[in-house]
């Protein structure tokens, strides 16, 4: 699920920035790009569909009539606030969806694993959300796009007490607001 | 919960309370572990108690025993306050200490309630009381003769008549609740379907700030006890957290992370524009005041892991205060500031630690054995702390004497309960 949106959302970033003009609504059709930086996972559809030239180049906008573009995780190492490479095209992604839209904000959540005190942790988790809104305003995301808060421990993504839970829970969240 | 004043004042007036009760109860108390010295008191049944909604010499028993340093001798002698014990009958007993007395329903629906204490050692009295309360008041009524009790044999004032905060998680539902320092006879102070966290009762009893997610980040409410008007003290840009308040409860200093990375600050009662304290690249949170009001305690991972540290509020240098372990977390001060109660990672576990800061050279002590344990809060007497455990899957939460000899946990039937805050005296 998640791979397949980060795919997507590579795949439709691209074609923005190709910057063509036929429009395709977010909800029609996955745009027919093939992007080959995030493993190609994304082109299973498109391309070959009858009827679409395979030299055309569909552009998608995201300001209009879109969903924002899928709630999007990054997940941390224990005790680490770095954003890691393989969620580079994440940030990517969001930092030109925030530039292509200066009206969108977002809310950037960070969280914790359940272990120690709910008050350290609420701060660990702004650490991880305020390191994530760093790496979008060196994209030139502009500060008033974006707020970073935490929930610290309070809100997991999966229930469970082992580093398999704690991993899925170590994570900052986009959210829009 | 049911709305209690009513339902007492019902079934007071039905006497016919006990089918009912069980469903009321908050918690289940069980108390644990066997204190140096305890004194053996013997409390009769007060007569008629049986015609009101409350056990009341159950009630002060178990308060004194959850105390440490009583221990409840059985007894079925039907006296009351009007008797003249045989104190060589007693002594036979077993019982140091004697408490008999009586409940007698006034005309106006009030409750008289009388008691007497005496030292059979020495074969005295030593004193007694008579209230008149209302029926929703009866638990008060004992948890209050319970605190003249321990006054009167230990010379320390009690604590039985105060009030915990604590919040309870119902599936996705959370409660900030109120209740007598023994969990029960809670009242909810506010329902949300977000995470509330953090509370902390203002020292003059009226008001608790705390931090509620239900505007989908954290902010830091002031909310009064006794109206439930509340309002919004901090909702700065990132997150507002960790309340504390001033010993005159005029200041409430709190984490902010406004300005990047999580620091303290000081702010007004009434809000206003917070005066940072702390200038740190690392995360300070859960800033906590000395008694004199001069010094914050706080939590720091400037130095790696989080540590306790103190600053001085009136200008002077930070000072590392724990240094045996990598994590600890969540300092509170005893109220005449000699000793510290914290959470300490020892490898998996969070434990209750204990140290005495008159003799920084000592090592400090482990009130625990669990591995779960969060957010100690010492009672206004300093004699026992509260603090947020786990057992059997379930938030308990538990209270211990400051030697970590005994222990009283207080399981929830139906809920997640955590996040205590021991209220001061008075209500």
């Amino acid at each position: 699920m998640k791979s397949t949106h980060l795919a997507l959302l590579a795949a439709l970033t691209s074609a923005l920035l190709a910057g063509c003009a036929s429009g395709v609504k977010l909800d029609d059709k996955p745009a027919p790009v093939e992007n080959r930086s995030t493993g190609g996972t994304a082109s299973n559809s498109g391309a070959n569909n009858a009827g679409t030239s395979q030299s055309q180049v569909a552009s998608v906008d995201l300001t209009k009539n879109a969903p924002a573009p899928a709630s999007s995780v990054i997940y941390f190492d224990y005790d680490s606030y770095v954003v890691k490479d393989e969620f580079r095209p994440t940030i990517e992604a969001q930092a030109k969806s925030l530039s292509a839209n200066k009206s969108k904000k977002v809310s950037v959540e960070g969280h914790t694993d359940e272990r120690g005190g709910r008050e350290y942790n609420l701060a660990l988790g702004q650490k991880r959300a305020e390191a994530v809104v760093k790496s979008l305003e060196l994209l030139g995301v502009s500060q008033s796009q974006v707020e970073a808060v935490s929930f610290g421990k309070e809100r997991p993504a999966v229930q469970g007490s082992d580093e398999a839970a704690w991993a899925k829970n170590r994570r900052a969240e986009f959210n829009a607001k | 919960m049911l709305n209690r004043r009513h339902f007492s004042a019902a079934s007071g007036l039905a006497l016919c309370a006990p089918a009912f009760t069980p469903a009321l109860a908050q918690f289940r108390v069980e108390i644990a572990g066997v204190g140096a010295t305890q004194v053996p008191i013997a409390i009769a049944k007060f007569r008629d108690e049986d015609k009101t909604t409350q056990a009341l010499s159950a009630i002060i028993r178990a308060d004194l025993e959850r105390a440490g340093v009583f221990r409840g001798i059985d007894t079925s002698v039907a006296i009351d306050e009007t008797a003249q014990p045989v104190m060589g009958e007693w002594r036979t007993r077993g019982a140091d200490a004697l408490v008999a007395g009586s409940v007698t329903r006034l005309a106006d629906g009030r409750f008289d309630v009388r008691f007497k204490l005496w030292d059979i050692v020495k074969g005295q009295e030593l004193g007694g009381q008579s209230n008149a309360v209302q029926p929703a008041d009866l638990r008060l009524a004992a948890h209050r003769i319970a605190d003249y009790v321990y006054e009167k044999l230990t010379g320390d004032k009690g604590v039985f008549s105060t009030r915990i905060a604590y919040v309870t998680r119902t599936g996705s539902r959370y409660a900030l609740r109120i209740a007598d320092a023994d969990g029960e006879g809670g009242q909810v102070a506010l329902n949300s379907p977000e995470p509330i966290i953090s509370p902390a009762w203002a020292p003059n009893g009226q008001e608790l700030a705390y931090v509620s997610f239900e505007k989908q980040k954290a902010i830091v409410y002031v909310q009064s006890v006794a109206t439930g008007e509340r309002r919004v003290i901090a909702n700065f840009r990132g997150s507002n957290s960790a309340p504390a308040w001033s010993p005159d409860s005029q200041t409430l200093a709190l984490t902010l992370s406004r300005d990047g990375i999580s620091q303290l600050y000081l702010m007004p009662r009434s809000g206003g524009e917070p005066k940072r304290i702390t200038t740190s690249q690392a995360i300070d949170t859960e800033p906590v005041f000395t008694p004199d009001g001069r010094t914050l305690y706080f939590v720091s991972d400037r130095g790696g892991g989080p540590q306790v540290y103190r600053t001085p509020l009136g200008g002077g240098a930070v000072e590392r205060v724990t240094f045996s372990g990598s994590y600890n977390i969540s300092p509170s001060l005893s109220p005449d500031g000699r000793n510290l109660a914290y959470i300490s990672r020892q490898g998996n576990a969070f434990r209750l630690y204990l140290m005495d800061l008159t003799n920084p050279g000592a090592t400090p002590l482990a009130l625990s054995d669990t591995s779960d344990d969060e957010s100690p809060s010492f009672a206004p007497n300093g004699r026992l702390i509260i603090y947020a455990s786990r057992a059997q899957g379930r938030d308990v939460l538990m209270t211990t004497t400051l030697d970590g000899k005994i222990k009283a946990k207080l399981v929830s039937t139906a809920a997640d309960v955590r996040e205590p805050m021991w209220g001061p005296y008075g209500r």
